[in-house]
């Protein structure tokens, strides 16, 4: 079985000539299914381009990248935008839901472009809403939920078309050590029922939950250790 | 995802920013409304005008006294003009005095401006329609019996609240019957139309203005294209009577049928002008309204295509929303135009020409749809994580 995640030798440059920036200097990465990553790294070490690139909201300046067996690189616009909507779901720190949309629409949403009948949408959408416990908050608005809630209506919504990897850019960058704990919690959840995920922080304590820490420092990786196996 | 999915994608979008949609449209409704209603208002005055001038009558030619020697315009001469041989296409021929002169009732007097004697088929070449009572006859004409029909101004002047029908009023020392009152007029000139009264000939040269010439002729044409063969009739007529062509001015009325039309297509130009103006103005708002509704949800382009939204889902819904509101914000414009015009605006009764709705509505639509179009084509195109960036 290929591995959910396999880079190589990515690189990514921004700007030309003297004001050339060198985000990514070749990274080389597999994850397999069923890890739980954590990649850190202060500012600018290229921790976000990496992931942008990843969940395909981004394109590499070279390298390859391969997703569940395919080469997400050589992927014209329609197939990206299948990869994304079958392949990753992605959590924004921004949380980056659809203002006055309720919850339970814009956990639809990734369904309703994977041409999902309504009915069975619903039933879906409500059932990613119970697993981050949400359900009774479905009707309401982004702007009625206090952050963590919002985050968490984002993880349902990223975890709803069962993805084969979960990606995160510091989905608790923004919150309180409340609501910190609530999204950590969802995520050894979905971990421990076989999901894969990758998530991007800074802040110690939530690399320390992950079964595998990566370090980036200046668009390379330093530092890669498991801090316990894959199948727990 | 089919078609209807995406129209309920843009239905949910339209309502989930109610203020800015009504907004939106309400911006299209007025630049639509007010193209519409333009436009109505200059073809309402310019049809206002060649009523006004059509109502001077187009048939007609108007023989004028130019010098005040007693060798010109006489009786005789009018009545020569009626002659089928010389003038077969005379209708009628209306000898016309006229003078001011002091109208007094019952201690009240009044200066009428133009106080005319004529004969009984005046009233139907001149288009001056009697509105109470009657006209003299021919009879009372031939009898110079002293009977007037007063404009509307000297009938409020003289009777206010009154009915002024078979009162006696002194005209010159003499007692004359009023027997019916004109219909009022609209004015043309800056003389009040109304303040007129109209009187048999033989009465009014008897009492006002002697037996002198005539102050003018008024000559019908059996058709308004019969006009110029009268107008060379009358001067064959005329100048057989011994009236040379400096004696006579001939006043006609396709003269002013051509001041008319160059009025019109005046107006036409100027109102082009003004349309087009207001519909680039209107366009220009709708644009604006465009780019930046979208612009400013180019953020959320970026998180539905992150979610896997393709290009096309994306653009398509947001063409619809785009079509929505410049077509819902036209069509309700153009209702808009059409109440609005059925009120009379700064006098002036609004007439709607239907290619101006057309126009309107079009370019609205067309621009909505391109600066909705354009601004959500390029939103769609970025990639996910420069849209998810844009500020």
């Amino acid at each position: 079985m290929s591995p959910v995640l396999d880079v190589r030798d990515l690189t990514k440059t921004y700007g030309e000539g003297e004001a050339t920036v060198h985000a990514l200097r070749g990274v080389s990465l597999t994850v397999e299914r069923g890890d739980y990553v954590a990649i850190m790294g202060s500012s600018g070490s290229g921790k976000s381009t990496l992931m942008n690139i990843l969940g395909a909201l981004d394109v590499p300046t070279s390298g390859t990248y391969r997703l569940d067996g395919v080469d997400v690189s050589r992927l014209a616009d329609r197939q990206l935008a299948l990869a994304r909507n079958r392949l990753i779901g992605f959590i924004f720190q921004a949380f980056n839901l659809i203002p006055r949309t309720s919850a339970l629409a814009n956990v639809e949403l990734p369904l309703a472009y994977a041409g999902i009948k309504p009915r069975q949408r619903r039933r879906r959408a409500l059932a990613a809403l119970d697993v981050v416990g949400l359900a009774e908050r479905a009707r309401h608005e982004p702007n009625q939920l206090s952050g963590g809630q919002q985050q968490r209506v984002a993880v349902a919504r990223a975890l709803v078309t069962e993805p084969a990897l979960l990606l995160a850019d510091e989905p608790t960058g923004n919150l309180d050590t409340r609501s910190t704990e609530d999204v950590l919690t969802v995520f050894d959840q979905l971990n421990a029922a076989g999901r894969t995920i990758v998530i991007i922080t800074h802040e110690p304590e939530v690399g320390a939950r992950a079964k595998r820490l990566i370090r980036l420092v200046d668009g390379q990786i330093v530092h890669d250790v498991r801090q316990a196996p894959v199948f727990a | 995802m089919s078609f209807g999915e995406v129209v309920r994608f843009a239905l949910r979008g339209l309502s989930a920013n109610k203020l800015r949609s009504s907004l939106t449209m309400l911006g299209i409704l007025i630049g639509v409304a007010a193209v519409i209603l333009l436009v109505a208002v200059g073809n309402g005055s310019a049809q206002a005008i060649s009523d006004r001038i059509e109502a001077l009558g187009t048939n007609t030619i108007t023989v004028m006294s130019t010098s005040r020697n007693s060798s010109t315009l006489t009786k005789p001469m009018a009545d020569a003009l009626v002659d089928p041989v010389l003038a077969p296409d005379v209708k009628s021929v209306s000898p016309v005095v006229s003078a001011s002169a002091t109208v007094t009732y019952e201690g009240s007097d009044h200066e009428v401006n133009s106080f005319v004697g004529t004969t009984p088929g005046w009233f139907t070449a001149s288009n001056t329609p009697v509105g109470r009572g009657a006209a003299f006859t021919a009879d009372d004409e031939a009898q110079g019996r002293r009977v007037v029909v007063i404009g509307s101004t000297v009938a409020e002047e003289l009777f206010p609240g009154a009915d002024p029908i078979d009162r006696q009023v002194t005209v010159g020392g003499a007692l004359f019957t009023v027997v019916g009152v004109l219909d009022a007029k609209s004015s043309t000139g800056f003389q009040d139309a109304n303040d007129t009264a109209v009187a048999p000939l033989t009465a009014v040269r008897q009492v006002l203005t002697g037996y002198g010439p005539l102050t003018s002729i008024l000559v019908e044409a059996s058709s308004p294209s019969l006009v110029d063969a009268v107008e060379s009739q009358v001067s064959t007529v005329l100048t057989s009577h011994g009236a040379t062509e400096s004696d006579y001015r001939i006043q006609n009325a396709s003269q002013l049928l051509e001041t008319q039309t160059e009025t019109a297509d005046t107006f036409t130009t100027l109102l082009g002008a003004v349309a087009a103006i207001s519909l680039l103005v209107g366009g220009i708002g709708i644009t604006n309204i465009m780019l930046v509704t979208v612009t400013e949800r180019t953020r959320e382009i970026g998180i539905r295509k992150a979610l896997g939204a393709p290009r096309r889902t994306v653009l398509t819904q947001f063409l619809i929303e785009a079509t929505l509101l410049s077509v819902i914000g036209g069509l309700l414009g153009v209702a808009a135009a059409l109440i609005g015009s059925r009120f009379e605006i700064a006098g002036v009764h609004p007439v709607i020409v239907p290619s101006s709705v057309g126009l309107a509505l079009g370019v609205s639509v067309a621009i909505g749809l391109f600066f909705g179009g354009l601004p959500a084509a390029r939103a769609a195109r970025l990639r996910p994580i420069d849209a998810l960036r844009y500020e």
